[in-house]
């Protein structure tokens, strides 16, 4: 064989590589990279929840969130158990429920620059939230602590609807991944109009707290936050990594998927409702953190350099992130609280932008 | 009734005894309005080569996207041994069928192996995601293809006829005796092009298996090919062996080429050299 590469002795390969990891009848392809990149995420991830438990108006010694954290102190309760750690977790929780979904959606679109908030989701939770935000309060259907219940279960009505849809919409007696995304723009532009012309409507005061909740925020979230998105992904996380075959497959063309005995349509449409399912929860927990879905999957797949987005790396990436930029939210302007989703929206943009130009490898789904 | 009685051109069938792998029954084919093929029948016969030629747009690849059951006709059937295979479930065709589909795609930053390791997904199943046994039927596809010593190289770093290859190499990993091929020599030189008809007939030969592919060299078809099927305008025009459908007179009217048919110096086979297009 001519080539320009130069090949290694041919027998050591195919043992080295395509070796599988067994437990029971349960096997699956050892990914050595893949494994050293997660724990390497975790590590950090560990450190950003350590500095975000100690850092705030009161810094709390690591040492002693350590202590509060296993139960011998309860000197900080309050700040550590009522006030950081929800909102660590809720934040861990929806930047891993929304990273997971971009990794399955740009797999499944063949696109990297696919993302649950192309599919209507984002848009969709945020008019939703909106809606009972300006006019639930002002005209009394809903207000006071409904209003508070309600608003995730509105984020998540929402966002399923629109991704709902957008499915509807791009059915053509089969699902085009490209065709799809370019209805989730339509519908995602005009649920944005629709959300800035409610926020023209409502009162001051429920307009600025819906456009927090635009922003992406995570301040003042509680243990009842993080409960549905855990949830979530405690159900659907399993899933998406049972079928990480099948996800395999569908990043090829459509014959090839279907020569290789893979039900398209029915494949397809199921990885997108759990790809909609895990951004809706993400989204209803936290709002819209933007990007996050968007720059995880791709972040990851460089980590691990593996022929697509890996789910589970996607979710951990997007937990660190989520936290990392909770953490500047927090602390970078003394006093004053950005909502985290500007921050990951500036520190995606930036790194996304930072791929295109280095370009020694084309962004891929 | 076959194609061989309603067309009456056929002398002889290259394997009579063998049974036949892949029937289509006056099968009509079509996208949304446009119908492809119509009224098409043809048998496969086990441990044959099959080539399908004809002009470009007659409806080749369509018939042989749903011999792979990639497409639903719009009437008649295609039998799977013996068998409608639109009631047989996907990945049992997929077990006993592997089609290489016209200019496939796979996603950027590939390695051959990755590639490979993908044919192995009918065999497997989501507790089981790799095995030992997928890991020796990789090795076993690339030391067939000659691609051993690739298996870590990007795909995107391949030659064309390297690429074509790997992409088959994929389909034997798929582990079948049947194999559907669609234009597997496009865009490859004349050398690449015979090397990768070679190793289709190695496996052949070798392997027993039956393949159906969709050709447009109509010298390379008449070399490598058991039986011809020469389609125009979504219907058989011919079938049968090389010599017998590579004629003057079949050529005109599936081609509108006027041409003259020599012994190949090589094969002693019909070898086709085009005069030109004919006026009538």
């Amino acid at each position: 064989m001519t080539s320009t590469l130069t090949p290694l002795p041919a027998r050591e390969r195919p043992a080295r590589r395509g070796r599988a990891v067994r437990l029971g009848p349960v096997s699956m392809p050892l990914r050595p990279r893949l494994i050293a990149a997660g724990a390497l995420t975790t590590a950090v991830l560990a450190v950003l929840v350590a500095l975000n438990l100690s850092v705030g108006d009161v810094f709390v010694p690591p040492d002693r969130v350590w202590a509060n954290v296993i139960g011998t102190t309860y000197d900080d309760y309050f700040t550590i158990w009522r006030v950081r750690m929800p909102r660590v977790v809720v934040g861990m929780l929806a930047g891993a429920a929304l990273a997971a979904a971009g990794a399955i959606t740009q797999t499944i679109m063949r696109n990297p620059l696919a993302s649950p908030d192309l599919l209507g989701v984002t848009h969709g939770a945020s008019a939703g939230v909106v809606a009972i935000m300006a006019f639930g309060g002002s005209y009394g259907i809903i207000s006071g602590p409904l209003a508070q219940v309600g608003v995730p279960a509105v984020a998540l009505a929402g966002g399923l609807a629109a991704g709902a849809l957008c499915y509807g919409l791009a059915w053509r007696g089969g699902i085009d991944g490209f065709r799809l995304l370019l209805v989730g723009v339509g519908v995602s532009t005009v649920l944005m109009n629709v959300t800035l012309w409610m926020l023209t409507l409502g009162e001051v005061t429920d307009s600025g707290r819906a456009m927090v909740w635009i922003a992406g925020s995570l301040s003042m979230r509680t243990w009842p936050d993080a409960l549905p998105v855990a949830l979530a992904l405690a159900v659907l996380l399993p899933l998406a990594l049972a079928s990480a075959r099948t996800l395999d497959v569908l990043s090829y063309g459509d014959d090839v998927v279907r020569g290789l005995g893979v039900r398209l349509e029915l494949a397809r449409t199921a990885m997108l409702v759990l790809a909609v399912l895990l951004a809706a929860f993400g989204t209803a927990a936290a709002g819209p953190i933007l990007f996050v879905s968007l720059a995880c999957p791709q972040i990851a797949l460089r980590l691990a350099r593996t022929p697509r987005p890996p789910v589970l790396l996607s979710a951990l990436v997007g937990a660190a992130l989520t936290c990392a930029a909770d953490l500047v939210a927090r602390t970078l302007f003394d006093g004053v609280q950005l909502p985290v989703g500007i921050v990951t929206g500036c520190l995606g943009a930036l790194y996304l932008i930072y791929l295109l130009v280095r370009g020694n490898r084309k962004v891929q789904a | 009734m076959t194609i061989h009685e309603h067309l009456g051109r056929v002398v002889r069938d290259p394997a009579p005894t063998a049974p036949v792998r892949l029937r289509a029954r006056d099968l009509t084919l079509g996208y949304d309005d446009r119908v492809v093929v119509q009224g098409m029948d043809a048998d496969i016969v086990e441990g044959t080569i099959t080539c399908v030629i004809g002009p470009n747009g007659c409806g080749k690849s369509t018939m042989l996207r749903a011999l792979g059951r990639l497409m639903k006709p719009r009437s008649g059937l295609v039998e799977l041994d013996g068998r409608d295979i639109h009631r047989v479930p996907t990945r049992a065709v997929a077990e006993v069928l592997g089609v290489l589909p016209q200019q496939p795609t796979a996603p950027d930053g590939l390695t051959v192996a990755d590639l490979v390791a993908r044919g192995r997904h009918p065999s497997q199943r989501w507790y089981r995601q790799w095995s030992g046994d997928d890991q020796d039927a990789v090795a076993r596809a690339l030391e067939q293809t000659g691609l051993l010593d690739l298996a870590d190289a990007p795909l995107s770093e391949l030659s064309g006829g390297q690429r074509q290859r790997a992409w088959i190499s994929m389909v034997l990993a798929q582990g079948t005796d049947l194999l559907l091929l669609d234009e597997p020599t496009t865009f490859l030189d004349l050398v690449h092009q015979v090397d990768v008809l070679d190793l289709v007939r190695e496996l052949h030969q070798q392997g027993g298996r039956t393949v159906v592919m969709v050709l447009h060299d109509l010298n390379l078809a008449a070399r490598y090919a058991d039986t011809i099927i020469t389609m125009r305008e979504g219907r058989v025009v011919a079938s049968g062996p090389p010599a017998d459908v590579l004629t003057p007179v079949l050529l005109r009217e599936a081609f509108g080429l006027e041409a003259v048919v020599v012994e190949d110096p090589v094969t002693g086979g019909p070898m086709v050299v085009p005069v030109g297009r004919s006026t009538g």
